[in-house]
Parts: C-alpha cells; sequence; structure tokens
C-alpha cells in the first residue's frame, strides 16, 4: 500500500532537461521508477534517457497518463510548475526546488486549496516507497521495504534517520521530506493522517526542527487521532536566536520555536523523543516493543 | 536580509506611509547640517545599527538646537552601541537619522509577518507603542490586534478600520491610519517583506499618523526580483564569517564554542551540533557545505573554519547520497594539505561509497581520526577537546 507513491505511479519530471533534472531523471529509472514523461517548455519532442519530452504538463497528462509530478524548475518559475501541473490533474507533485518566494508560495497553496492535488515540498528531498518508486533525490540504496514511515523536514539528516532504521532491520513504508521553507504544501498533520490510515504502516517517525509550530500542531494531532506508535527529533537545540539555520524555515522568531518547546511539546503527547539524533532507530526499536 | 531605519522609511516613503522628515548624516558636520536644514528646532539624532533597544542602549538622543545635534551626533557616531539584540559585544555605529521633532500625543504599535500556521500575512496593532511585542504577546495577547490577509485580494479597507477603531482611535485620526495601514500593507507585499515592524506608530497633537520608527526585514528568496533592494545590504552590520561564506555559497553561522564543524545538509548540520553538545562541548559554528561538497567547497570551509582561534578540533560529518563519500574524502584531503590544517580532524562518512572513503582518508597520511557512526565521532571529537 505505502501512501503518495506506488506500483501505479506514472511520473512526469519538470525540469527534465535540466542539470539537476536530467540526473535525477536516470538515478530514479535506475532505481525503478516509471518515468514516463518530462516536460520543458519549448523542448518538446526532444528525449532524455529514453524519456519522451514534451512542451506541457497538460500533453505529458494525456499522451503518457502521467499522475504524479517531480519538480526541477528554477525558484523564479517553479511557483508556475507547480500550478501547471495542478491544472493538468496530476494528483501528486514532488517540488525539489530550493529557494522559492514565500509569497509564491501561498499564491500556490491559495491555487491548490480547490483542486484534487497533493504537493509535498517545496525545499525537500521528496518521496520514495522503498522497492516500488523513488519520487526524488534522497540515495535508494539506503532504504529497505518495510512498515515504518518517515516523515522529515530535513533532507540528509532523513537518510541519516533511514539508515538507523535500515540497519535494526526497520525497513520504511514510505519516507517524505515535506520541506525546510516557512509555507510548505503538505504538513505533518496531513502524512500523518494518511500513515494512520495505511495499513502497511506500524510506526512513524517525525524529524523537525527549530522554527514555526508545525511540531507542536503534530503533537496534538497524534495525541487526539495517532495510534501507531510515533518516535521523534527535533535537531537545534543548539542553535542561537534570529538566525536562519541553512533553511528558510529554520528559525527561532521572537523567542518562538525552540527545540526545547517542541519536545516538552511531543512528549507531553505521549510521542517518544530521542534527545541525541543517533538514538532515532534504537527509539524506534524500543517504542515497538521488540 | 535586514535594512537600516533610514532606509525602510525611504520604501515606506515612495509608498505614500507618512514618517518624520529627516535625514541620515555620517559626521557631526552632515548632522548640523541636516538639523538647520529642518528648522533649526529640535530634532532627533538615532543611531543606525540593524538592532532594536537602541534608546535604551543611548543611542537616540533629543537635540534642542543643530549645535546640539551636532555634539550629540559626535558622541554616537563611532560609539559602540550595546543593546539585548546586539549581544554583549555591541555594534559599531556608523551613522544616525537626524529627524525633526514632533508633537506626539500617542504612541501605538503596526506590524505584519507572515503567520506560518495559516499561511497568511498578518497586520498586527496594538495600543502598547513602544514596547517590545513579543512581550506584549507573552504578558497581554489581548492587546494585540490582528488582521489576516488574504494574498489574492490585499488587506481590505474593512480590516483597516478594524484596527484602527480597535485601537480606539477617534473618527478623525482613524480618516488618517485606515491609508497609513493599507499603504504599509502595500510596501510589505510589493517588497516581498518577510517582517515589517512600525514601533512606535505615532500619533501627533494635531492628529496625523506617523511612522516614528521603522524596521524592514526581507524575504531572500525574492531578492532574485529585487535588485533595488540588494543595494541596501549593509556588510559592516554582518558577522565577517558569515559575509566571507556568503560569497561562496556557504551556509555558515558563528556561534561561540570550540568544535568547528562542516556537514552537508542543514539539518544535519544543527543535529550534528546538537550531539557536539550531547558529548559534552559545544560547537564553532553551523556550516552546511551543501550538496556538491566537493575540494573547492571544502576547502573555502577549512579556511573558514579555522581562521577561528577558539577552534581546537574539527568534526566532518558527511552523508553520502547522491555525493559519494569517495569524491568527498579526496576533496578533504585535497583542502586539508593546501590549508595544512593544524587542528585534529575527526571525519565521519555515512551512505555512498563510505568504505572507500574512510580508505582514502586512512591512507592520506594526514592526521585524520575517522568514525563510521554519528555518536561514536562526537565522541571522538569530544576526547581531542577536552
Amino acid at each position: 500500500m505505502a501512501i503518495l507513491v506506488n506500483e501505479d505511479s506514472r511520473i512526469v519530471v519538470q525540469g527534465i532537461t535540466g542539470g539537476e533534472g536530467s540526473f535525477h531523471t536516470k538515478q530514479c529509472i535506475d532505481y525503478g521508477t516509471k518515468i514516463v514523461a518530462g516536460v520543458t517548455p519549448g523542448k518538446g519532442g526532444q528525449e532524455v534517457d529514453g524519456v519522451p519530452v514534451y512542451n506541457t504538463v497538460r500533453e505529458a497528462r494525456e499522451k503518457k497518463g502521467a499522475n504524479v509530478s517531480l519538480i526541477f524548475v528554477p525558484p523564479a518559475f517553479a511557483a508556475d510548475a507547480i500550478m501547471e501541473a495542478a491544472d493538468a490533474g496530476i494528483e501528486v507533485l514532488v517540488c525539489i526546488t530550493e529557494g522559492i518566494p514565500t509569497i509564491d508560495m501561498i499564491h500556490v497553496t491559495n491555487y491548490l486549496k480547490d483542486r484534487n492535488s497533493r504537493l509535498v515540498g517545496p525545499n525537500c528531498p521528496g518521496v520514495i516507497t522503498p522497492g516500488v518508486a523513488k519520487v526524488g533525490i534522497m540515495p535508494g540504496f539506503i532504504h529497505k521495504k518495510g512498515s515504518i514511515g518517515v516523515i522529515s523536514r530535513s533532507g540528509t539528516l532523513t537518510y541519516e534517520a533511514v539508515s538507523q532504521l535500515t540497519n535494526r532491520g526497520l525497513g520504511q513504508s514510505t519516507c517524505i521530506g515535506i520541506g525546510g521553507d516557512p509555507i510548505i504544501g503538505s504538513s505533518f498533520i496531513d502524512l500523518l493522517k494518511l500513515f494512520q490510515e495505511d495499513p502497511d504502516t506500524e510506526g512513524i517517525v517525525m524529524i523537525g526542527e527549530i522554527g514555526g509550530s508545525a511540531e507542536e500542531e503534530a503533537a496534538a494531532f497524534i495525541k487526539e487521532h495517532v495510534t501507531k506508535p510515533v518516535v521523534s527529533f527535533i535537531a537545534g537545540q543548539t542553535a542561537p536566536k534570529g538566525k536562519r539555520m541553512g533553511h528558510a524555515g529554520a528559525i527561532i522568531d521572537g523567542g518562538k520555536g525552540t527545540a526545547k518547546e517542541k519536545m516538552a511539546a511531543l512528549t507531553a503527547a505521549g510521542i517518544h523523543v530521542a534527545n541525541s539524533p543517533a538514538d532515532i532507530g534504537e527509539t524506534m526499536v524500543r517504542a515497538l516493543g521488540r | 536580509m535586514k535594512i537600516h531605519e533610514y532606509q525602510a522609511k525611504a520604501i515606506l516613503r515612495s509608498f505614500g506611509v507618512p514618517t518624520p522628515e529627516g535625514e541620515v548624516a555620517e559626521t557631526p558636520d552632515q548632522a548640523k547640517a541636516v538639523a538647520e536644514k529642518l528648522g533649526g528646532g529640535v530634532v532627533v539624532v538615532k543611531a543606525q545599527i540593524h538592532a532594536g533597544g537602541r534608546g535604551k542602549g543611548g543611542g537616540v538622543k533629543l537635540a534642542k538646537n543643530p549645535n546640539e545635534a551636532f555634539e550629540l551626533a559626535g558622541k554616537i557616531i563611532g560609539m559602540n552601541l550595546v543593546t539585548h539584540q546586539t549581544g554583549p559585544e555591541g555594534k559599531k555605529v556608523n551613522k544616525v537619522l537626524v529627524e525633526q521633532g514632533l508633537d506626539i500625543a500617542n504612541e501605538l504599535y503596526a506590524g505584519i509577518v507572515i503567520d506560518r500556521s495559516s499561511g497568511k500575512p498578518v497586520v498586527m496593532a496594538s495600543i502598547e507603542g513602544g514596547m517590545e511585542i513579543e512581550e506584549v504577546a507573552t504578558n497581554s495577547p489581548e492587546k494585540i490586534l490582528k488582521e489576516y490577509v488574504d494574498v489574492e485580494h490585499g488587506l481590505q479597507p474593512f480590516q483597516a478600520r478594524n484596527l484602527a477603531f480597535g485601537l480606539g482611535l477617534s473618527p478623525a485620526v482613524v480618516k488618517k491610519a485606515v491609508p497609513f495601514f493599507m499603504k504599509l500593507y502595500r510596501a510589505f507585499e510589493a517588497k516581498d517583506a518577510s517582517l515589517m515592524e512600525i514601533n512606535p506608530l505615532i500619533v501627533t497633537g494635531d492628529g496625523n499618523v506617523l511612522a516614528l520608527d521603522a524596521k524592514m526585514n526581507f524575504d531572500d528568496n525574492a531578492m532574485f526580483r529585487h535588485p533595488d533592494l540588494k543595494e541596501l545590504r549593509d556588510l559592516t552590520e554582518e558577522n565577517p564569517y558569515e559575509v566571507e561564506a556568503s560569497k561562496y555559497d556557504l551556509n555558515f553561522i558563528k556561534l561561540d564554542g570550540n568544535v568547528g564543524c562542516m556537514v552537508n545538509g542543514a539539518g544535519l548540520a544543527m543535529a550534528t551540533m546538537d550531539i557536539i553538545k550531547l558529548a559534552g562541548e559545544a560547537p564553532a559554528n553551523f556550516l552546511d557545505v551543501g550538496g556538491a561538497a566537493n575540494a573547492e567547497r571544502v576547502e573555502h570551509a577549512f579556511r573558514l573554519i579555522l581562521s577561528d582561534p577558539a577552534v581546537k578540533a574539527v568534526l566532518i560529518n558527511i552523508f553520502g547520497g547522491i555525493v559519494r563519500c569517495d569524491m568527498v574524502a579526496t576533496g578533504i584531503v585535497e583542502a586539508a594539505k593546501k590549508v595544512g590544517v593544524k587542528v585534529p580532524i575527526v571525519i565521519r562518512l555515512q551512505g555512498t561509497n563510505a568504505k572507500e572513503g574512510s580508505e582514502i582518508l586512512k591512507q592520506s597520511g594526514l592526521n585524520f581520526s575517522v568514525a563510521s557512526e554519528l555518536e561514536e565521532a562526537a565522541e571522538k571529537v569530544a576526547a581531542v577537546v577536552k
């Protein structure tokens, strides 16, 4: 089962002819992902690694039945690309692009409100259902098919967590990077809902970081609605106030959004919080009672 | 990106937001000239640094006449201003803003930020002008009025009226306050601001509404469409290490500890700082070398980290994904030889080709300590620092 991407996912890569787009298209194909089309306006008719390129997403959908989009379009044009994919009826939009202006993302999330598309990202590593489909830039080989769902605001820290799980024999149902920006398409809560409903997911790892209040909101949601064990780690316990820690959204603003507050809220909601980033895998082993 | 008060006020004026009359000065003579130009009466001399709390720190003074403005500017320009936002080391003042003195009847607060939970800009107003808004939010949140803006339609006049009447202003003053809020929001939107604060917003004795202070921060991601704003960046206000890092596109933040960190990815970089702390030491910096992590970037990163004399050891934590660890290891060896690293270095490579990478490091003849797990790496680096 898994969530968001599965055997039936047919992927269109937007920005397929760019450096990042073409490189990762090949990586995804090598993993066994069904990349059915690419889109770069003005380059319709070309091919990238045997994948046909179209001028518009609509054409890619009509001719190839694409239902998932992987977006590598540069920041200035990325908002338009996301809306184009939604308008073409693509169901899952995964935007890797880093550096999209906040106001553009607000327009995008408004645009998506009346449509049936779910956006993951931007500024994220993407989505992988191990052994089935890799729709993103994560290294495929560290993953293992299994029953732990992973949701994270980070990239390489997610790889770290996944590798700890895999090393302990805990495979993953689906792993999702939701992105490090202040305004993102899918929240922890959106995906917690899906994992709670997914019969193939037994436990959930949620990796947060300083800034905003998404973790606190997730904690309240988990307390009410999630019966599966949840393990969490919050990055940035040593981060100073008022400084953006790499991610646009990772900032302690006006004393709000500290790791301490988030960890307290999560613990109070009955979530297994790992103090050290080295203990994420082990904490899940314990949470599952194994 | 942050800018100075005088720059923010210039932007606001271009959108029709009323501010006191005044000009920036870099010398006491210029300050005197501005005071004379303003009519020779009472002026305010305000230190221009990127931090709040300037008044309490002694950076804002009232001058009765141009001669006093000259004198005060002489004291403030060049002074090291310490406020609760500058940290104990303070900031050197290079410029002052000289403004007309006004008859203030009422001090209020106005601010605009992006509310992350609702995904909307929120315009705030409060009767607690001049206070830290965070303090008001904690102690008396009911005193902060909020209007959430639908960006597809912008701030509506009724919302501005809600704020103005909510502040208890008289109908005559509301007539001035409503366009004030509307223009403020237009400036926020048009310039891709991430934060705007007018603290205080004042009502004068004769019923005018003005921005007595102004703070604007901008969305760094939107700078590509605002070349005019880029020119307002004042490098003297930023940490010199961080300015240097930004030249090479490295995400670097200076911290107080003595373990230098070099990591790929922002989340893992924060987690690495955290685990250093858990091992009993403190990180000297946050540094994300990014996905590429090639020899050139690693070299720049080394130079940055090692230019800080407090650094006693370096922890390099790379999770190879698309980037192969053997490539990164080759880069580290090349860079370390070039830079001539003197402090102990602990390297943890994990992910793609981690084994091959570790071999390269071991055979380099350089004094590297190699770890495969995160905890092991943190313990090793803590041990060499002690």
